[in-house]
């Protein structure tokens, strides 16, 4: 049990650091800014030099339901890495000071994703996510004055509560036709015979998991809690939960269900196809910017999904880089979003009047043209390196009717990201004034990801290479 | 590598460096310094050419460098390559003296772009590995998507989302066979898969791929749609560099990967590329005849151009790919001098369409003389660039189908009907219009532009050797590699006939012909 603990110093360290943040809070107030978010990135900082100090290490803990290893590893510092940006930059955009309540549920929130990283047992996974999921549905209503965050909130979860019935439902009856809830269980009783209880296992767990990584059918409500929910917590909701979400889906693919790949790879081929296009296709027309981005997050899920169905270390390899491009791309994305302001400081998010922006706030433009580009693919912006890898992945796999049907559809993204591009370079200056600040923190967080993701990220593929074939490699 | 100085990654830094510049300069400094950039790349060519060995190695000035794990920072040129380089480094420093005075806006991003352009054509053309090159060969569309965009006509918009995913759906087909192809052959490396034998299943499908990305950069019929729209939006210099350079890239990738990698399926397919060649040299050139824009004009027949050089490349004979290549040089310099011709009187008068001029040859007699000279190079008469080139690949395409060479010349009567009359509406004529008597012959700068171009129009086509020459061993190469798979050409067939079949067939012609001319 000592030894167990020891090597969960991460969850440990966000547990503790989260209830220190929520009594400084409490004891101190909510006007004392600096000291709880100081708090809550020290427990993050931490947590992730946790992480790192357990890199090599590969066991399971507490009777094999939770695993320490790379995999988890690297989903994590990529969660801590997203949440600490945005805890780093809240306290601009919520006005009058942030509440301590803000840094101390996305730290909960870490934790669960933490959990949902790491765990190999279907109970630890569920509880991950829930633990999660609470936390994401108050930030989503953050702003309790706010009708639509409100409504973003009580969206969120309403759905959410239903694709929790559905996993939970998928889980009781993987449970019920394996008699374990262990991952490694479950997989040996898929080398068998698989009889329709397990499939219908298989296709309810898959459910509940398409809704947190917002898959088609199952994305319904992705534009609307984007949309509504205040934009660091957006901001948050389309990087890390997306990070956790996916290495959990593939941990329970490649791990539980991986003799059975018949069974779920016409399901996840599916959800990739139908995420592209359907990111792609809805995404047109859109006119605010927080929604457009939900779109785009769906249509990147996609792109993950195909690297996930071919079912090899190569995919898994694809997909972890991919998040990793994904998160950086969408946190400076979102960040630009943050740093729209009209004259009397109020939040730009209708894309009409980013109009002209290129004259206005040409850097800012710049890296919003080098974040766009990014996620539709177009070398030599880094966008494309994560996709050319699920790509190389699929084909590998001998799934080029689904590389190319991918690859195609593509095409109608990079539609509605360069149509953003031609409203800030191309269109006339639009009447709303966009201002906002020159904020230190945001503008090097901006410029460092973009700078990342136009060339130079091409310098970091040997490094990246070795640490997502490192991580990839515990599941097979 | 020669020297010791990696001289190909130089003239890549050289305008990317200066492009960022640009951006933080001032909009005169922004104009010094773009020219000064190309004019250094334009030394550093011509530094390359002097030192290329003809008939040494085939791949020259190579570098390597293991900077990207999974693929290479591997450059290196042969004579074809060499070439194309030359065309793109002689253009730039023409554009930007192009857009000297026509660009007001923006031009620290606008000069910022062309100059990206620039590494990016350098490095499709020196790329030795897949991966570089693909992503040299798509990094192109986006500094062309804002030149069109932000200083285009006033259908700009249309026009830069049509070539965007025009060029993009083609391109990403591509991927795909270029993915398969490393998955085959287990490397990325370029001198490597022209040697790579892939079965000849397989070669079909990778064709065909490639064929759907290189058909829309040429572009061939019937892809070729988004050309004249691009044309007509896009500022003079931004037509010019895509006349010049980029509809090269599609030729390029013809020769370079299709031809000599999938030898089998590009003679099993031959016939779609004639096909197509065939119908747009026809087609292409019958449009350009009733257009009265003199961009979209110009645009119709670069398609027509293109379709000669295609047929041109797989006739898969020594003079069809030596006149290819010819043309697709002369184009690239005829056909951006063209352009700029266009954009001379645009910018005087603020309108393309051919009917609105009349008579320039009374004042403007120097405009009158290099257009002249350009027309008759476009047309390809004897002594300038256009014949060279035209005559070689027609005597290719002969060889292979007498069909395809009948129905291409055909294109090239046409070519002059459409130049001819274009010349004719604009330059001849009486001067009547008020606003057209008023436009003053050639400025200083735009000599410096035209005298140049006219001058390698013309040495092209009086002493093609210098071209040739350093891109022989290429073409030989190319030939050497598709031998075996080489259908027989109409006319060997007939070559190749008994003797005595063929002598017996031959009297009876004689006397049949003989007969016809007593009557």
């Amino acid at each position: 049990m000592t030894a167990d603990l020891a090597l969960i110093w991460p969850e440990l360290i966000l547990t503790i650091g989260g209830l220190i943040t929520l009594m400084l809070g409490t004891f101190a107030g909510d006007r004392q800014v600096g000291l709880y978010q100081g708090a809550s990135l020290l427990t993050l900082a931490a947590a992730a030099a946790a992480v790192v100090a357990l890199f090599g290490v590969n066991a399971t803990v507490f009777s094999g339901t939770l695993s320490v290893d790379g995999f988890g590893g690297f989903a994590k510092l990529l969660i801590y890495a997203a949440s600490f940006v945005c805890i780093l930059v809240a306290p601009r955009f919520f006005t009058g000071g942030m509440r301590a309540e803000y840094p101390v549920l996305i730290l909960f929130a870490a934790l669960g994703m933490g959990i949902m990283a790491s765990s190999r047992d279907l109970m630890t996974l569920y509880v991950g996510l829930e633990l999660n999921s609470l936390a994401a549905y108050v930030l989503a209503s953050f702003m309790r004055t706010d009708e639509r965050s409100s409504e973003a909130g009580l969206k969120y979860f309403v759905l959410g509560a239903l694709a929790s019935g559905m996993l939970l439902y998928g889980i009781s009856l993987l449970y019920g036709f394996s008699g374990t809830t262990d991952f490694a269980g479950i997989a040996a009783r898929m080398g068998g015979e698989i009889n329709i209880g397990l499939i219908f296992g298989i296709v309810f767990v898959l459910a509940g998991l398409g809704f947190k990584i917002s898959a088609v059918p199952f994305h319904m409500w992705t534009p609307d809690v984007y949309e509504g929910a205040p934009t660091p917590v957006t901001t948050f909701f389309a990087s890390a939960p997306k990070v956790a979400a996916m290495a959990l889906t593939t941990r329970v693919v490649i791990d539980a269900m991986g003799p059975a790949v018949g069974a779920w790879q016409q399901i996840i081929i599916f959800l990739a196809l139908a995420s592209i296009i359907l990111g792609a296709v809805g995404a047109i027309g859109q006119k605010n910017i927080k929604r457009l981005l939900a779109y785009s997050s769906i249509n990147n899920v996609g792109f993950m999904l195909i690297g996930l169905a071919a079912g090899t270390q190569q995919g898994v390899e694809g997909v972890l880089t991919y998040l990793l491009v994904y998160v950086v791309t969408t946190l400076g994305a979102f960040l630009v979003v943050l740093q729209l302001r009209d004259a009397e400081g109020n939040q730009v998010e209708s894309i009409p009047a980013l109009a002209g922006l290129s004259q206005r706030r040409p850097g800012l433009a710049a890296a919003m043209a080098v974040f766009l580009f990014s996620l539709a693919g177009i070398p030599p912006l880094f966008g494309f390196w994560p996709k050319y890898l699920v790509f190389e992945a699929a084909v590998n796999a001998n799934l080029v009717p689904l590389a190319v049907a991918g690859i195609v559809a593509s095409v109608i993204g990079a539609f509605y990201y360069i149509a953003i591009i031609k409203t800030m370079y191309f269109d006339d200056k639009s009447d709303v004034e966009v201002t906002g600040g020159g904020n230190v923190v945001e503008g090097t967080i901006v410029a460092v990801s973009a700078l990342w993701l136009s060339v130079i990220g091409y310098l970091f593929i040997p490094m990246l290479a070795i640490a997502s074939a490192g991580a990839a490699s515990v599941l097979f | 590598m020669s020297g010791g100085l990696p001289i190909l990654s130089l003239m890549l830094a050289v305008p990317l460096v200066a492009a960022v510049l640009c951006i933080y300069a001032g909009d005169r400094n922004a104009r010094l310094i773009a020219l000064a950039a190309t004019l250094v790349d334009f030394v550093l060519g011509c530094v390359l050419w002097a030192q290329f060995d003809i008939g040494g190695a085939q791949w020259q000035f190579t570098e390597r460098a293991d900077l990207f794990g999974r693929f290479q920072w591997a450059l290196g040129i042969d004579g074809m390559a060499l070439m194309l380089i030359m065309l793109s480094v002689f253009l730039m420093p023409l554009c930007i003296l192009a857009s000297w005075d026509a660009i007001k806006s923006r031009v620290g991003l606008y000069m910022a772009m062309f100059l990206i352009m620039e590494t990016i054509m350098i490095g499709v053309f020196c790329a030795q590995d897949l991966l570089l090159f693909y992503i040299f060969f798509e990094a192109g569309l986006i500094p062309m998507y804002f030149i069109i965009g932000i200083w285009g006509g006033a259908n700009r918009i249309y026009a830069a989302f049509k070539f965007f995913l025009y060029t993009l759906l083609g391109s990403v087909l591509m991927l795909v066979a270029m993915i398969a192809m490393i998955r085959e052959a287990g490397t990325t490396d370029i001198p490597t898969l022209l040697a790579y034998n892939f079965p000849p299943e397989m070669q079909t499908w990778l064709w065909l791929a490639f064929f759907a990305s290189l058909a829309v950069k040429m572009p061939m019929w019937p892809v070729h749609t988004w050309l004249p729209d691009a044309h007509v939006q896009a500022p003079t210099a931004g037509s010019m560099i895509l006349a010049g350079v980029l509809l090269k890239l599609g030729a390029y990738g013809f020769l370079r990967f299709m031809m000599p990698m999938f030898p089998d399926a590009s003679a099993q397919l031959m016939w779609i590329v004639f096909a197509l060649s065939m119908v747009a040299v026809v087609y292409t050139s019958l449009v350009a005849l009733v257009q009265n824009d003199m961009k979209k004009l110009i645009a119709y027949s670069s398609v027509a151009h293109m379709a000669i050089v295609t047929a041109g490349l797989f006739a898969f004979n020594q003079q069809g790919i030596e006149g290819a290549l010819i043309i697709m040089l002369s184009h690239g310099v005829v056909s951006a001098a063209l352009f700029f011709c266009v954009g001379v009187i645009y910018d005087r008068l603020h309108t393309r369409e051919i009917d609105r001029y009349g008579g320039l040859a009374v004042n403007m007699p120097a405009y009158a003389l290099f257009f002249m000279l350009f027309t008759m190079a476009s047309i390809g008469l004897p002594g300038t660039s256009g014949f060279v080139g035209e005559f070689l690949s027609l005597l290719g395409i002969y060889e292979a189908s007498s069909v395809v060479a009948f129905v291409c010349t055909t294109g090239i009567i046409l070519g002059a009907a459409y130049m001819l009359y274009l010349y004719r509406r604009v330059v001849f004529g009486e001067l009547t219009k008020d606003d057209v008597k008023a436009m003053p012959d050639l400025t200083a700068r735009e000599w410096t532009i035209m005298a140049p171009l006219a001058a390698v129009a013309l040495w092209m086509g009086v002493y093609p050797e210098s071209f040739l020459a350093p891109m022989r061993g290429d073409v030989t190469t190319v030939v050497a590699r598709l031998a075996p798979a080489k259908p027989a050409g109409d006319a060997h067939l007939a070559a190749a006939k008994p003797k005595a079949a063929k002598a017996h067939e031959g009297e009876a012609a004689h006397g049949s012909s003989h007969a016809g001319g007593v009557q």
